[in-house]
Order: structure tokens, then sequence, then C-alpha cells
């Protein structure tokens, strides 16, 4: 059996109060939200919390509020399989519910928080093992084991001196085309930030916020005629990790012709991947021909992918701007 | 800290001293003797160990058995009545729904709880309700079956497939 580390398990009431334990433990600390992410990565002692601040009981984190028009307020606590259920989502922020839908598989669904999956670990192939595995290649960076990060290469790249491990949650890019914000609380106080903000291109470091600040709501804007979806890269059917994640989403006038373009991609960087040049080239044209061959060179250039996830590099690399490309045709039939 | 937790599972109310980090499944398995909950990958990845939590599938190998009061946890030994099996797992019996056996309670379980939720799932919702359960022997096509001819079994008798909670 395959067993969890000791730890103490704290129960707040409030966010208040979860997020005051989470600044005066520090990072021995971590929040316990769905743990589908947390949980077996104790197990195999990729991280050793000796404090879980359990989210499960704070009834500020659950449910939602808004509307397509006004804009939809999506709180962390809400389970993947009630944001994919949602009406608003399922009708208005199509690239949401269809990237909740493929995030692991529906057991996990009800089980996992959109909090959770927007603050979910980032992967490696060197990283995401057991103990023994890991030691046994002489640990890494990210979980340098008895060492200090300093003293332990980067496996995948190991004269670069940082961590490449990937950002493959499904919920981020779609949530970052659709231009969502985030709502933080900590012990000091409360900041608003677009998602992407959140995240740093470190595989160790990989969000930009303390340790005692919480994903407390999803915020996203008025729909406003934005059409969007989410494709996803993956050897089997069910569970696994994105390989490769896209979101596109676009807002067209009645001939066709875009107004505005969000593409963003997961699976391939250490932080979700937003494709400003390919989605610029669109533009003030129609999603069509040579346009979306023009998309299709501007997000290869743009995909530089490392050897540490499902499926070889090569055709990570190839495979990204056919993704997006099959994502704008979908937009514009 | 260890504290006494007050679980309710099959309907029955178990007193056990459990501290933080063990698992349901763990103490379902070594603490109650309830064996009939399989401990496949312990990760999350394979739902061989899933259990119903107020009637829903959940892993319990990712839950910890402190958080699980006030909840109504169902096992595989909670479904029969009187000795006679559950309408769903006397389907995977007639069906030949099993190879080895190991996946057959987290199968049946996830079937039971679409079965209480959609009465005459499409082909889609079933594969769907599987899909967070590997059958290692692969033979999904009479586990497929066995979940039509339970649905087809529950409707035509009538009898409610929440018997045994």
């Amino acid at each position: 059996m395959l067993r969890l580390p000791a730890f103490q398990l704290l129960r707040p009431a409030t966010v208040a109060e979860a997020t005051r334990m989470l600044a005066e433990l520090g990072p021995e600390a971590a929040p316990l939200a769905g743990g589908t992410d947390l949980l077996p990565k104790m197990k195999r002692r990729q991280l050793q919390p000796r404090y879980l601040v359990s989210l499960r009981g704070l009834r500020e984190l659950r449910g939602w509020s808004g509307s397509p028009e006004q804009g939809l307020v999506l709180r962390a606590g809400c389970t993947l399989a009630e944001v994919a259920a949602q009406p608003a989502v399922r009708s208005a922020y199509r690239a949401l519910a269809q990237a909740v839908a493929v995030c692991s598989n529906p057991i996990l669904h009800r089980m996992g928080t959109l909090g959770g999956n927007l603050c979910l670990d980032t992967r490696c192939n060197y990283y995401d093992q057991t103990e023994h595995w890991r030691e046994a290649v002489g640990w890494c960076m990210k979980a340098p084991g008895p060492h200090s990060p300093q003293e332990v290469p980067c496996r995948v790249a190991p004269g670069g001196g940082r961590c490449w491990a990937v950002s493959a949650g499904d919920g981020a890019p779609a949530l970052i085309a659709l231009g969502a914000k985030v709502r933080l609380v900590g012990a000091r106080g409360e900041r608003v930030l677009p998602l992407e903000d959140l995240y740093r291109d470190d595989g160790i470091r990989y969000l930009d916020k303390s340790p005692d600040e919480l994903v407390v709501e999803v915020l996203l804007p008025p729909a406003d005629g934005l059409r969007s979806t989410y494709r996803k890269v993956r050897r089997r059917g069910s569970l696994d990790f994105a390989a490769l994640g896209v979101a596109a989403a676009v807002r067209q006038d009645p001939d066709g012709t875009v107004a505005s373009c969000r593409l963003v991609l997961g699976g391939v960087a250490s932080r979700p991947l937003v494709l400003e040049e390919a989605a610029s080239l669109v533009v003030g044209r129609r999603l069509e021909g040579e346009v979306l061959e023009q998309v299709s060179q501007a997000v290869h250039r743009a995909v530089h992918p490392m050897d540490n996830t499902d499926f070889t590099v090569l055709y990570r690399r190839r495979t990204a701007p056919v993704h997006v490309r099959r994502a704008l045709e979908a937009l514009a039939s | 800290m260890e504290r006494v937790v007050r679980l309710r599972v099959n309907g029955q109310e178990h007193r056990v001293l459990v501290p933080p980090h063990r698992t349901l499944l763990e103490v379902l398995r070594e603490d109650l003797g309830l064996v009939g909950t399989k401990h496949g990958c312990e990760l999350g990845e394979c739902g061989i160990c899933t259990v119903l939590v107020d009637g829903e599938p959940a892993l319990s190998c990712l839950l910890l058995a402190q958080e699980l009061e006030g909840h109504e946890v169902t096992t595989v030994e909670g479904l029969a009545t009187d000795g006679q099996l559950h309408p769903v797992q006397q389907a995977f019996v007639d069906s030949g729904a099993l190879q080895c056996g190991y996946c057959t309670p987290a199968m049946v379980l996830v079937t039971k709880a679409l079965l209480d939720r959609v009465p005459e799932p499409s082909g889609e919702q079933v594969r769907e309700a599987v899909a967070g359960v590997f059958c290692r022997c692969t033979g999904y096509v009479k586990i497929l079956e066995a979940v039509q001819a339970a649905a087809r079994r529950l409707r035509e008798t009538g009898r409610p497939s929440g018997c045994g909670s």
C-alpha cells in the first residue's frame, strides 16, 4: 500500500481563517481542496507539507453568480463536474465547458475543484515518479530529495539552470482565452489579476502568488458574442493530462471578419502559452485559406516543447499548428 | 492528530480511531475488514478503489477518513440484500462481465450510480460512466453489455437500485 506521509490536518471555518493559518505556518503548509493532485504527490513524496489546511468545508468557496450578459463568477471550490454542468458555462463559455469535460475522468471531475485545477502543479517525466525512481536517477531540481535545488540539475536540460516542468492543466488555457480574471485572498488582503498573470515561466515557482494566497473566484467577462473552443491531445481518451491543449476564442462580425482572437496552448511550456502573434494574424480577416496557413506557421515558430512529457518533441511541435488550425476552422463554421 | 471518527458505511455507523493521513481505502480494508474495495495504483489513476460517497463515485485512495464524517459511504459489500445479489451484480454475473474480477467492485458501483441517475442510459453515457475505472483484462465489451442488461432488469422489475443503503 502506497501511504501518505504523516501531517496535521487543519479545518478552518472561513477563508480568512485559512489564509491566516497558511501565513503563520509558511511553506510547510499546503491548502487541500479536491486532493486529486496534492495527495498522489504526497504519496510519492514529491511534496511533503507538514500541515494541510482543508478548504473542503468552506461554503464561501462554493457556487456561482452572474450571467453571460453581466459576466459570470465561478467560485474556486466548485468541482469540475459542477463547472461543466453550469448552464451559462455550457452556452456562452464553451471552451471552459469542453476543457473541464475532458480533464482527467468522470470520477475525478466530481472530486477536483476549479481552483485546484488552476493551481495544478507542473508536470515532468522526471518529477512525476515514485521516490525510488527519482532517487535512482539522482533526483531533479524540482524535487531535489536530500539536496538543495542548486545542487541538482534539471534532468531535461541539465545546463539550463532552470526547471522546465510543464503546465498541463486544461482549465487555465481555456479561461485565459476567454479573458478570465482571478480573485486571490491572502492574509494581507485581496487582489484581482488577469489569469495569465498568475503563471510564471518557471517549473518550480509556477504561480505568481504568496503561499498564503488562495484563488477564491474566477471572473469571466460578459460573453458578448465570444465563440470559443478547446481541443486536447493525449494518449488515451480518458484520464491523461494534456500533451497539448489548445484554447481558441474569437469575436466575429456578421460577415465572418474576426474582430478579436485569443489563442492559448497548454502542455508546451511551464505556463500556459499565449500566442499573441498567431492570434493577431487573423484580426480583420476571415478564418480561411491563406490566413490559417500563416497562423500555422506562426504557431510552429512559437512552440518549443522540451522532451519531458508523453509523445516525442517532434510530434508535439508539429501537432500544435494542426490543432490550432482545427480549432479556428471549428469556430469559422 | 489521531481522533475518533464516526464513519457511516453501508448503513452502519463505525467509530474508528484514525490519524489524518489515513485514507478511506486504508480504513475500509484494514480497520473495517471490508476488502471488497480493492487497491490498485493508489494515486487516483486507475479507479479500482472507487466507492460511493453520498451516492456518487469517489476514489477512496484520495479521501481522508477524517473528512468523511457526516457522509454516507457505500462499498460493494453494501449492495446485496438478504443474500440476494443486487440486480447490477447479477447482471455482471449473467453477462460474464469479468475476467480477473479485480475491477468488478468498482465497475458495479459506478454502474449503480449511473443507473440511479439515468435509468435508460445511452451507449455514450455508459462509456463515460465507466471511463474512470480501468479494466486491465480489457474486457470492456462484456462490461458495457452488463450495464445495459442491469438497466433493463431494473426498469422491468421496478426494483429501486438504492437497496442496501
